[in-house]
C-alpha cells in the first residue's frame, strides 16, 4: 500500500517535471503555427485557431532564411568532417604509438582545456582577418578543425584496442596508414559517431563565434540570423517561433536518432584520467 | 627517396592536429596576453604601427571601471545563485528517474534531456516572450494562482533570476545524466547492508547517496562553474545586459569592448581576467576533490 503510494507520487513528480520542461517548446511549436498576432492576447493562446504556414512561407520568402539555413549546414557537416579526419589521426597516435614526450604532450593540451575560448577570440579575429577569411566559411571553420575534446575522446577509445590486432595487420603488410584506415577507422566507428554529433550540434548551436567572424548578413549561421531577427522583429513573435523552430528541429532530430552516442559521449568525457 | 619513411608515422599522424591547436589556439592565447598590455584599439586595426605597449593599464583601467565591478557582480550572481540550483534540480531529476520504482526511464530521460541539445540562442528568443509581462505565458500560470504580473525581463531585480531559470531550464538534463551515472555505480550491497541495520531512506540518502556521489558532485561542480562564468547568449539575446546593466556578464562587456567598440587591448584584459577566475575556481575544486578521494 506505502509503495503504491510512493510509486504514484514519484510518478506525478515526474509527470510534472516532464511537462514543465517541454511546455517551452511545445508553445513554441504551437505559436509557429498561429496567425501574425495570435499569440499577442490575453489569456495566451497555447493552441493555433487555425493552424497556418503563413511564418513559415514568410521565413523563406522575404527573410532569406533557407540562406541561413544553407550556412548553418555548410559550416556545421564541413568542421565535423574535417575534424573527425584530424581529430582521430592524433588520437590515434597518443593511443598506439610510443614517442618521446608523448605523456607531457597529451598532458599539456588536456591541461589547457581549462582556458576559455573567449581568451583566443580578440587575437584568432586578427589574425583571421590578416589571412583574409573574416565573413567567408572558412572564418568558422578553421578554428573548429581540431579539438582537444575530441582528440581525447578518441584516444581513450583507441587505447582499448588489442596491440594485437595492429600487429596482425602489420604481418600482412599493411603500412601505418593502412593500420589506421582498415583497422583503427572501423573499429573507433561508435566514438567517431558520437565525435561527429558533439562536433555538429556544437557548431550548429554556436552563437559567439559566428557572431563576431561573420560580418555580412549573407554569411550569418541560423543562430546569428535568429538573435538579428529577434532585434527587429520584437513584436513578430510567431514569426521568431517559426524561425526558433527550424533552428531547433535539426538538432533534436539528429539527438532524437543518435541518443545513445551522444549520452555516451558525455560519459567519456566525465571520466578523467 | 619516400619522405614518408623518413619522418617517424606518429608525427605525421599528429601534425595535422597540433598544426591547427598550436596555429589557432595556443598563439592566440599568447597573442591574447600581449595584447592584453597594449592599448591597441579602432586604429591600431589599420595599422598595427598604431599600437604601444602600456604595461598593466589595461588592468589598472579594468579595476576602476565600474561596469567591471556590475559585470562581476552580476556573474557571480548568476554562478553562485544558478549553478547550486541547477545542480540541485539535476540531483533531484537523477534520483526520480534512477528509483527503483520509476517506469518509462528512457522516455523521462529523453524528455528533460531535450532541452541541453536545442539551441541556445533559439530558446532563449522562446523564453523571452514567455517572460512577455501582458502575454507571457509564466504570468499565465502565476496569475491563475493570484500571482500579479511581473516584468521579468524590464525588472532589474527580476532579469537575472528570469535568466538563471531559462540556464536551469536548458541546463540540468546534463549534469542528470552524469548524476544517473554516479547512481548506478553504487554498490545495491550497501543500500541493503543499511536496510538491515534499519536506516530510514533519509538517513539512506545521507550517509551512502551523498558521500558516495561526492567524487561526480565535484566534477560536475567544476564544469558548470566554467559554463556558468561564460554567461553570454542569454543577455545578449534578451536584455543586452539591461534593465540598468543587471545583466550584463564578464563576458558580453568583453565582446562589447573587444567587437563593438574595438578597444582590443582593454578587452584581452578583460579576457585574462575571465581566465584567471576560472582557472582559480578548478584550482580549488580539484584540491578539494583530492582531500574528499582521501
Amino acid at each position: 500500500m506505502k509503495r503504491r503510494l510512493a510509486t504514484t507520487v514519484l510518478h506525478a513528480v515526474l509527470l510534472v517535471i516532464g511537462v514543465a520542461t517541454l511546455t517551452p517548446l511545445a508553445w513554441m511549436v504551437s505559436a509557429s503555427f498561429m496567425q501574425s498576432g495570435e499569440a499577442s492576447t490575453f489569456p495566451p493562446p497555447f493552441l493555433p485557431s487555425s493552424p497556418t504556414l503563413e511564418q513559415y512561407t514568410s521565413l523563406f520568402t522575404r527573410l532569406n532564411l533557407a540562406r541561413y539555413l544553407v550556412n548553418s549546414v555548410v559550416v556545421s557537416v564541413a568542421v565535423t568532417l574535417i575534424s573527425l579526419v584530424i581529430n582521430s589521426m592524433a588520437g590515434f597516435a597518443f593511443a598506439k604509438y610510443r614517442f618521446r614526450g608523448r605523456r607531457g604532450l597529451f598532458n599539456t593540451l588536456i591541461a589547457s582545456m581549462v582556458i576559455p575560448a573567449q581568451v583566443t577570440m580578440l587575437p584568432l579575429f586578427l589574425l583571421l582577418n590578416k589571412m583574409g577569411v573574416i565573413n567567408t566559411y572558412l572564418g568558422v571553420i578553421i578554428p573548429g578543425m581540431a579539438s582537444i575534446f575530441g582528440i581525447f575522446l578518441i584516444r581513450q577509445f583507441a587505447m582499448s584496442i588489442p596491440d594485437s590486432l595492429l600487429e596482425a595487420a602489420r604481418m600482412e603488410g599493411a603500412g601505418d596508414f593502412r593500420v589506421y584506415r582498415s583497422v583503427i577507422l572501423p573499429l573507433c566507428k561508435p566514438i567517431l559517431l558520437t565525435l561527429a554529433i558533439f562536433t555538429f550540434m556544437g557548431t550548429w548551436n554556436d552563437f559567439l563565434w559566428p557572431l563576431i567572424v561573420m560580418t555580412d548578413d549573407s554569411m550569418y549561421t541560423l543562430p546569428v540570423a535568429l538573435a538579428n531577427m529577434s532585434g527587429e522583429h520584437v513584436q513578430d513573435t510567431e514569426l521568431m517561433m517559426a524561425g526558433a523552430v527550424l533552428t531547433v528541429l535539426p538538432v533534436l532530430v539528429l539527438f532524437a536518432a543518435l541518443q545513445r552516442y551522444y549520452l555516451s559521449g558525455i560519459m567519456a568525457g566525465s571520466v578523467k584520467e | 627517396m619516400n619522405v614518408r619513411a623518413l619522418i617517424p608515422p606518429a608525427v605525421l599522424f599528429l601534425a595535422p592536429a597540433l598544426t591547427a591547436i598550436g596555429i589557432f589556439f595556443f598563439l592566440p592565447v599568447g597573442a591574447a596576453l600581449v595584447l592584453s598590455f597594449t592599448d591597441f584599439d579602432i586604429y591600431a586595426l589599420a595599422s598595427f604601427d598604431n599600437t604601444r605597449f602600456v604595461g598593466f593599464r589595461n588592468y589598472g583601467q579594468l579595476f576602476q571601471d565600474p561596469l567591471f565591478w556590475i559585470a562581476l557582480r552580476n556573474t557571480v550572481y548568476f554562478l553562485v545563485v544558478g549553478g547550486p540550483l541547477s545542480i540541485a534540480v539535476s540531483l533531484g531529476a537523477a534520483l526520480l528517474v534512477h528509483s527503483r520504482l520509476a517506469r518509462w526511464k528512457p522516455l523521462f530521460r529523453f524528455v528533460y534531456f531535450a532541452p541541453v541539445v536545442t539551441t541556445l540562442v533559439a530558446v532563449a528568443i522562446v523564453w523571452r516572450f514567455i517572460y512577455h509581462p501582458r502575454f507571457g505565458l509564466l504570468n499565465y500560470v502565476l496569475s491563475l494562482a493570484g500571482i500579479e504580473p511581473i516584468d521579468w525581463l524590464g525588472d532589474p531585480s527580476w532579469a537575472m533570476p528570469a535568466i538563471i531559470l531559462l540556464a536551469v531550464w536548458k541546463n540540468f538534463g546534463y549534469n542528470m545524466i552524469i548524476f544517473i551515472a554516479g547512481l548506478q555505480n553504487i554498490p545495491d550491497s550497501l543500500y541493503e547492508a543499511a536496510s538491515i541495520d534499519g536506516a530510514g531512506g533519509w538517513q539512506q540518502f545521507w550517509r551512502i547517496t551523498v558521500p558516495m556521489l561526492a567524487p561526480t558532485t565535484l566534477f560536475i561542480t567544476i564544469i558548470t562553474m566554467i559554463g556558468y562564468f561564460q554567461l553570454f547568449a542569454e543577455p545578449y539575446v534578451m536584455t543586452q545586459g539591461g534593465p540598468m546593466k543587471s545583466t550584463l556578464s564578464i563576458v558580453l562587456l568583453m565582446y562589447e569592448q573587444g567587437f563593438r567598440w574595438w578597444n582590443m587591448g582593454y578587452a584581452a584584459a578583460l579576457a585574462f581576467v575571465l581566465f584567471a577566475f576560472i582557472l582559480a575556481g578548478s584550482l580549488l575544486q580539484s584540491r578539494l576533490q583530492r582531500r574528499v578521494g582521501e
